[in-house]
């Protein structure tokens, strides 16, 4: 049996088929505004923001081990920076957004040397810590409306475009835009060759460690450029709102806990997960909502079942069954097919 | 006077920290597990006891009598039927299982309670005081201290003079060997976690009676707990009291500056420390 | 041929997907010394996580006193009167010496073995009783492991390396102690790389090579040639 037989190759079948249908989709998508009424650009907005936290977050807990539950830290901070920067500094709403993603990344480097002490669980709930310190610092700036919060007012919003289909379309995209960029960046950081390191450090930290690989500088690299691109999100998710106020801004409901369930549900450490538990999410939310606490208990009760019972989610289990993936990280060996030795 | 009384304020605060921080100190010295949905449990035993003084007529700290078994049950059987199966090398099922928990107690208890704040009635216990040396002290805070004292001085002698305590070091070592000394860690665990929700209990039921509750408060009680064993270092239960006692004092002290200062200052309080004192102030096993 | 005590039969042990052991028979009769011997690697220590219930087995593998205990629990099996001493001691650190010796007792079975007995045994431990396991000598550790598992009062007591990284009169005096441990009926295997020490101790001796027995025979029977071909598997 010869080894020359073998071919090593990153790609599949299925990973161009999927490109393409991505692709297809994402056109389709982008054309949203010419036949889809306002609800469902609305829905598919918030949809697209979802999908950008689900895989910032994914990229944190499924392949560097941070798991945080106080993303939404970042996501009101970038909330409260598009409202203080176009407000008080005059800044265009897309300089703002931009803006408040260096600024969530400057942050987050001290934060990040202070609850890196804390290992494991105990870390999860610094992160808890930071959000609340957030969330009651804003709460103390009368300026932003203090405890109340406060509304974009109306001469920015029009800044954006003087009418309203307008301004909906270009959030719409926006969003879509942030969702696509976070999908294609953790696609592109976990295949270079930073992104390897961090899943040889997930799949065996002793090894990593042998090999040379800085874990704690990979670590704060991620969780750096993470915060920095959820307070972009956090951003574009309250320019939609057009309103903020610090419990909806640092909401651990919406921005973490529903955020963990769609990782979970969908895969944790796969990139397809969360694209499949976005989705997954959305139809439960639409179809169950009006139960109210019942709906979010049967998530919970969800969630854990999957973590339980099939811990890679929804797409693990596909992948399992049909071997896909779709999202190519790894090289696959390739046996030749006429081995007659085999 | 003013700062003196603040900070003896804050002390006593400190105690039902105390009370909050000991349970999660306790599962996390014998079995690694940080329990996301600690504080809704906290906050679940309150509601129990506001259920058992509704339907019984029990005074609240009578009512104790019934909560504090109730937890335990509860908690033996949370941690056999549904934690056991998280535990092992991985961090993910334990953290995320016990997230998803909180979710369900909070809702649930949503469901049942409403969102309505509530307040056990502990009649004349919730205003009577004592004059020392010019301070006036609650009877409840000092009460709240003194049981705070007490449990923390049973959990240390149950750890280290009983056959129970001896198993939940023994496991904490080293499960395999443990087991091999005829220790079915799944019900030592269980043990551990009915242990640790009495404690959930007491503490619940202090916190019904000094202030209004509703579901969504758990969150907050949990990083309450978590702040004061970090503070007083992992793996030492007087370091725990004396955590929850810094963060009593720091908010209380804060609370006198501005009044919206008062979780914040705790916060802070907690971060400075977690700056200059990574492991905390009396750290016994690292994490 | 008395019923044996322990009977081994075509037991397999995976780590994931590594196969430690392949199917491996083995028996030990009642009162018997055995030992086993074998290379680093061989399987040994795997052989005795496996029989101590500590890996999970397929059925009907191993039979204890004529039960199936394959599928037992760890601390199941321990109930049975099965006990061992682990490979490097691995005491409590955060029990003390007594503590340690306690925890040995808590399969709450009946026998000779009470705190007085391994007392007698290893004096020493008696004065130490009160300290950290920790601050122990690695001989006085050994003697602490030794003792806790003869708390439960086992019918069948293994010892895996009791001689690892001692110093050659420590490993005599644990040796000495050894005939006053096995009196009073109880059986013993001794898993040891010294193989003369081995050999002397014991009655038979199987070889482990690579996860399989390469040689089985009495301990005053077996001849060196056998047993370095058994060992290193060359001819
Ligand atoms: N936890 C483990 N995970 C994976 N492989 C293991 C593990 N423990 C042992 N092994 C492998 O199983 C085989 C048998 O190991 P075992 O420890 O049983 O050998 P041994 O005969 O006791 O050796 P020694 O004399 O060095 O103690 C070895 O190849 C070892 O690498
Ligand atoms: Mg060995």
């Amino acid at each position: 049996m010869s080894l020359q037989n073998y071919s090593v190759t990153r790609s599949s079948k299925a990973a161009r088929v999927a490109a393409v249908l991505g692709a297809l989709c994402v056109i389709l998508l982008i054309s949203a505004p010419w036949w889809a009424g306002r609800a469902e650009m609305r829905l598919l907005g918030e949809l697209f923001l979802y999908l950008a936290l689900a895989s910032l977050w994914n990229l944190m807990a499924g392949y560097a081990g941070l798991v945080s539950v106080g993303q939404q830290a970042f996501v009101g901070f970038g909330g409260y920076m598009l409202f203080a920067l176009t407000m008080f500094g005059g800044l265009h709403p897309f300089a703002a957004i931009a803006l408040a993603g260096v600024l969530g990344a400057l942050v987050s480097v001290p934060v990040a040397v202070l609850i890196f002490r804390l290992r494991g669980a105990y870390f999860a709930i610094g992160t808890w810590v930071i959000a609340e310190v957030f969330r009651l610092g804003f709460a103390q700036v009368s300026a932003l409306g203090g405890g109340s919060g406060s509304s974009l007012p109306m001469a920015i919003v029009k800044s954006l475009a003087s009418k309203r289909d307008m301004r909906e379309a270009l959030s719409y995209w926006l969003a879509l835009g942030a969702a696509v960029l976070v999908v294609t960046c953790v696609y592109l950081f976990l295949r270079s060759r930073q992104g390897l390191a961090l899943t040889a450090i997930r799949d065996n930290e002793l090894a990593a460690k042998s090999l040379g690989i800085d874990i704690w500088r990979t670590k704060f690299t991620v969780y750096v450029v993470t915060s920095a691109l959820t307070a972009m999100i956090g951003a574009l998710i309250f320019l939609q709102k057009l309103r903020i106020s610090p419990d909806a801004a640092f909401s651990v409901n919406d921005w973490t806990a529903f955020v963990i369930f769609i990782v979970v549900i969908g895969g944790i450490g796969t990139i397809e997960g969360p694209i499949i538990g976005t989705l997954v999410f959305f139809a439960l939310r639409e179809t169950l909502a009006d139960l109210g606490t019942i709906y979010l208990i049967v998530l919970g009760i969800v969630a854990i079942v999957v973590m339980l019972k099939a811990p890679k989610g929804i797409w693990g289990l596909i992948r399992t069954r049909f071997d896909l993936q779709l999202f190519p990280l790894g090289y696959r060996v390739i046996a030749p097919k006429d081995d007659k030795e085999a | 006077m003013d700062w003196v009384n603040a900070i003896v304020q804050g002390t006593l605060l400190g105690g039902l920290y105390a009370l909050f921080a000991a349970g999660l100190s306790l599962i996390f010295g014998v079995m690694r597990l940080v329990n996301i949905a600690h504080g809704d449990l906290i906050v679940m035993a309150a509601y129990l006891g506001l259920t058992v003084t509704a339907t019984v007529g029990l005074h609240p700290l009578a009512a104790l009598a019934i909560v504090v078994p109730a937890m335990a049950l509860i908690g033996y059987v949370l941690q056999r039927g549904l934690l056991n199966q998280t535990l092992g090398e991985d961090l993910l099922p334990p953290l995320l299982v016990t997230f998803g928990l909180s979710v369900i107690l909070q809702n649930g208890l949503l469901e049942v309670y409403t969102a309505d704040p509530q307040k056990m009635d502990a009649g004349a216990l919730e205003t009577a005081s004592i004059a020392m040396g010019g301070l006036t002290l609650g009877v409840l805070p000092v009460l709240t201290f003194a049981i705070a004292v007490a449990v923390i001085w049973a959990l240390q002698w149950t750890f280290y003079h009983t056959a129970v305590g001896r198993a939940f070091r023994a496991v904490s070592d080293n499960q395999d060997i443990a087991q091999l000394m005829g220790l079915n860690r799944r019900h030592v665990f269980g043990l551990a976690m009915a242990l640790a929700l009495g404690v959930t209990a007491i503490a619940g039921i202090l916190l019904g009676i000094r202030t209004s509750f509703d579901p969504s408060i758990g969150g907050g009680r949990l990083i309450f707990g978590f702040e004061a064993v970090i503070i007083g270092g992992l793996g030492n239960l007087w370091g725990t009291l004396a955590g929850g006692v810094i963060l009593g004092i720091a908010q209380t002290v804060g609370a006198k500056i501005d009044p919206g200062f008062q979780i914040l200052a705790g916060h802070l309080a907690f971060l400075i420390i977690l700056a200059i004192r990574p492991n905390g102030l009396f750290p016994r096993i690292a994490a | 041929m008395p019923e044996p005590i322990l009977n081994i039969q075509g037991l397999k042990a995976f780590y994931g997907d590594f196969q430690a052991l392949y199917g491996v028979d083995m028996y030990i009769e009642p009162g018997e010394v055995l030992a086993i011997i074998g290379a680093n690697g061989a399987g040994k220590t795997t052989l005795m996580r496996s029989v101590t219930g500590l890996l999970s087995n397929g059925p009907g593998q191993i039979h204890f006193q004529g039960n199936d205990i394959s599928q037992l629990r760890a601390d199941e099996v321990a109930m049975q009167g099965l006990a061992m001493v682990p490979e490097g001691r691995q005491l409590f650190p955060s029990l003390t010496v007594k503590e340690n010796l306690m925890i040995g007792a808590q399969v709450g079975r009946q026998g000779p073995w009470n705190l007085d007995a391994v007392y007698r045994l290893f004096p020493i431990l008696e004065e130490r009783k009160d300290q950290a396991s920790t601050s122990l000598s690695g001989g006085q550790q050994q003697m602490v492991a030794i003792g806790r598992a003869l708390m439960a009062n086992p019918d069948l007591i293994m010892f895996d390396e009791i001689s690892l990284g001692l110093a050659p009169i420590v490993i005599k005096d644990i040796y000495a102690a050894l005939p006053g441990i096995i009196n009073g009926g109880m059986s013993a295997i001794i898993v040891e790389q010294d193989i003369a020490q081995a050999l002397k101790v014991s009655s038979r001796v199987y070889c482990l090579q690579e996860g399989r027995v390469s040689l089985e025979g009495a301990s005053d029977k077996v001849s060196r040639e056998e047993i370095s071909r058994a060992y290193f598997g060359i001819e």
